[in-house]
């Protein structure tokens, strides 16, 4: 599934440069600065309301941002359409679930391949042998997506009556079948046990392993981010205060003081 | 493929031989009024099947429906009578002057969520009324409409001018446009509809292009109302404003919501309820709103998915009111 050769592939994946993002008053993103480097996991930690997100929507393009750029590989895609961006290869979760609840789940993966196929109207309308092509291969990719999240018996199920912990792996397994080579993952251990955040744990590693992803996290859960992060920036009030690998972080004075030390989150 | 899995074949597929058997036989045993009581049906189940794609697939409340019913019909009704270009060579015409009319009124609104575009599409369809009623360029005869519209031909020897023949034509394109309806159903471009219908910005954050495909569903949508439009008119051989009131959109609208949204089959009985409802209570004329009113409550009450909700999750209706308000990031 890798996109791309390693030897080609720039280093950075994703760059953004003094982002900022302000709603009405408040500076929600002040300045940001990060990279996040080829096959890494660089997590993006801080209190609640520091920022985090605002800096996943603004890289989406859910948001516009008011300063700064976005730069995807060689590409500045700053302020592009969240369609584009997937297109472009950045696939993204959601903190508060977002399924297609009316679909099945495999429909909501097939929702992921839509970029990658092309039919077009008259193409469905008379059923043309490339669009059946495309059709085959559309559901071929995504059954063997089901399979790698372990949901097949949810194949033809709603999405909205499958259990929690499974409509999280659903939706990654929907932003996978979009071909990413940056997945961008907003607190994918948010209202999972401790069994099922081991095994998302183990899922992202290999995801590294063997698809040559990078993975962009939010993340709240200490154990995740230490476990398995290459990278830390945290935020705090729209800035980025600090960054380095997990142990640096973790022994950071002003990290414990703005994160771990006042609102310590379980 | 797995149509089954959407049921409209399959399983039913018995059931749906002896319903095309019957409305094979039908007309040549009743009356030419019951004919064009059938011709109706089938002019309401086009626009129904037209609404739907826009309503019923993509979740959008467009209620200026009959807007684009009247360009196709008006678009007919001038060339016709003006240029003399037959009726059936205007059957694409009207389709593709209604598609692009949509493309261009709907381009600006598109980006508006639920309510808003409702009343945005409310006043779409009011202001084509009302331009023709004003008659611009003396194309549109005012209140008085276009008279004197022909047979459909392509101009040859071939006519179309009695009952049984208007109703092989319209059914013919109603399963013509089932065909291709279900095919876009199940295509990718079917199922962008429904994930955007579903949840906006997932579906953008997907990689679905929300905007263009919304467009499309209303140029689609608009495009199939064309064509009821053109056969609507050379039917009644003549077209007026009052044909496409606010009060058609709401009927169209209705035609959905009873049958089930985003459901093909469902639409057809909708679009029987509304065209065989006002014959059966001929009667009591009076009464008959009142009746109409109250069937509508009891719906909304007892079955919010409509009398045949779409298997893969047809939304109801109530539920789909409610997500409108929290759709934002």
């Amino acid at each position: 599934m890798s996109k791309g050769d390693l030897h080609t592939t720039p280093e950075r994946v994703l760059e953004t440069r003094g982002l900022t993002k302000i709603f009405g008053g408040l500076i929600a993103v002040n300045n940001f600065d990060a990279t996040v480097k080829k096959g890494e996991i660089f997590s993006l930690i801080g209190p609640n309301g520091a920022g985090k997100t605002t800096v996943f929507n603004v890289v989406t393009g859910i948001y516009k941002p008011e300063a700064g750029q976005v730069i995807f590989g060689e590409k500045d895609i700053t302020g592009r359409k969240p369609h584009q961006i997937v297109s472009f290869g950045i696939a993204r979760t959601f903190q508060n679930i977002r399924l297609f609840q009316n679909m099945t789940c495999l429909e909501n993966i097939m929702a992921g391949q839509h970029c990658r196929a092309k039919a077009g109207v008259w193409s469905s309308i008379f059923s043309f042998s490339a669009q059946k092509k495309e059709e085959r291969r559309i559901r071929e990719i995504s059954e063997s997506r089901i399979e790698q999240v372990g949901l097949e018996r949810f194949r033809d199920e709603l999405a909205k009556n499958i259990p929690y912990g499974s409509q999280r792996m659903l939706e990654i397994a929907r932003a996978l079948a979009t071909e990413p080579m940056l997945l961008v993952l907003d607190e994918p251990s948010s209202g999972l046990n401790a069994g099922e955040t081991e095994v998302l744990m183990g899922f992202l590693k290999e995801l590294i392993e063997k698809e040559h992803l990078t993975i962009l996290l939010i993340e709240h859960d200490m154990n995740v981010v230490m476990g398995i992060s290459d990278k830390v920036a945290v935020m705090d009030e729209g800035k980025k205060i600090a960054e380095g690998n997990p142990e640096e972080i973790y022994n950071n004075p002003r990290v414990i003081e703005a994160y771990l030390g006042t609102e310590e989150e379980a | 493929m797995e149509r089954e899995k959407t049921g409209f074949f399959g399983s039913q597929q018995s059931l749906l031989f002896a319903i095309v058997g019957i409305f094979i036989i039908y007309p040549f045993f009743v009356s030419n009024y019951y004919i064009d009581v059938a011709f109706f049906f089938g002019i309401y189940a086009l626009l129904g099947l037209s609404l739907n794609i826009v309503l019923g697939e993509v979740g959008l409340f467009d209620l200026g429906h009959a807007g684009f019913y009247a360009i196709g019909a008006y678009t007919t009704a001038i060339l016709n009578t003006k240029l003399g270009i037959p009726i059936l060579v205007l059957l694409p015409v009207s389709a593709i002057a209604a598609g692009i009319f949509a493309y261009i009124v709907c381009s600006p609104i598109i980006h508006l969520r639920g309510d808003y575009l409702c009343i945005v599409t409310i006043g779409m369809g009011e202001i084509v009324r009302l331009a023709l009623i004003n008659n611009p360029f003396d194309l549109t005869g005012g209140p008085n409409g276009v008279y004197g519209i022909d047979f459909p031909s392509f101009g040859g020897p071939f006519v179309i001018d009695s009952s049984i023949e208007y109703y092989f034509l319209i059914w013919i394109i109603v399963v013509l446009s089932i065909i291709g309806l279900i095919r876009l159903q199940n295509s990718r471009i079917g199922r962008a509809w429904n994930c955007i219908r579903e949840d906006e910005v997932a579906a953008g954050s997907s990689g679905i292009d929300v905007k263009s495909y919304k467009l499309l569903a209303f140029v689609i949508g608009a495009a199939l109302a064309g064509v009821a439009g053109n056969i609507y008119a050379s039917k009644l051989m003549a077209v007026s404003p009052e044909s496409f009131s606010f009060w058609e959109s709401c009927m169209l609208f209705c035609i959905v919501l009873i049958g089930g949204m985003g459901s093909i089959p469902g639409i057809l009985i909708g679009a029987a309820f509304i065209s065989l409802f006002p014959e059966i209570f001929r009667p009591f004329a009076m009464y008959r709103m009142l009746v109409f009113g109250l069937v509508m409550i009891l719906m909304m009450m007892f079955r919010p998915g409509g009398v045949w909700p779409r298997k893969r999750g047809g939304p109801e209706f109530v539920s789909l009111l409610s997500r409108m308000r929290k759709k934002d990031v």
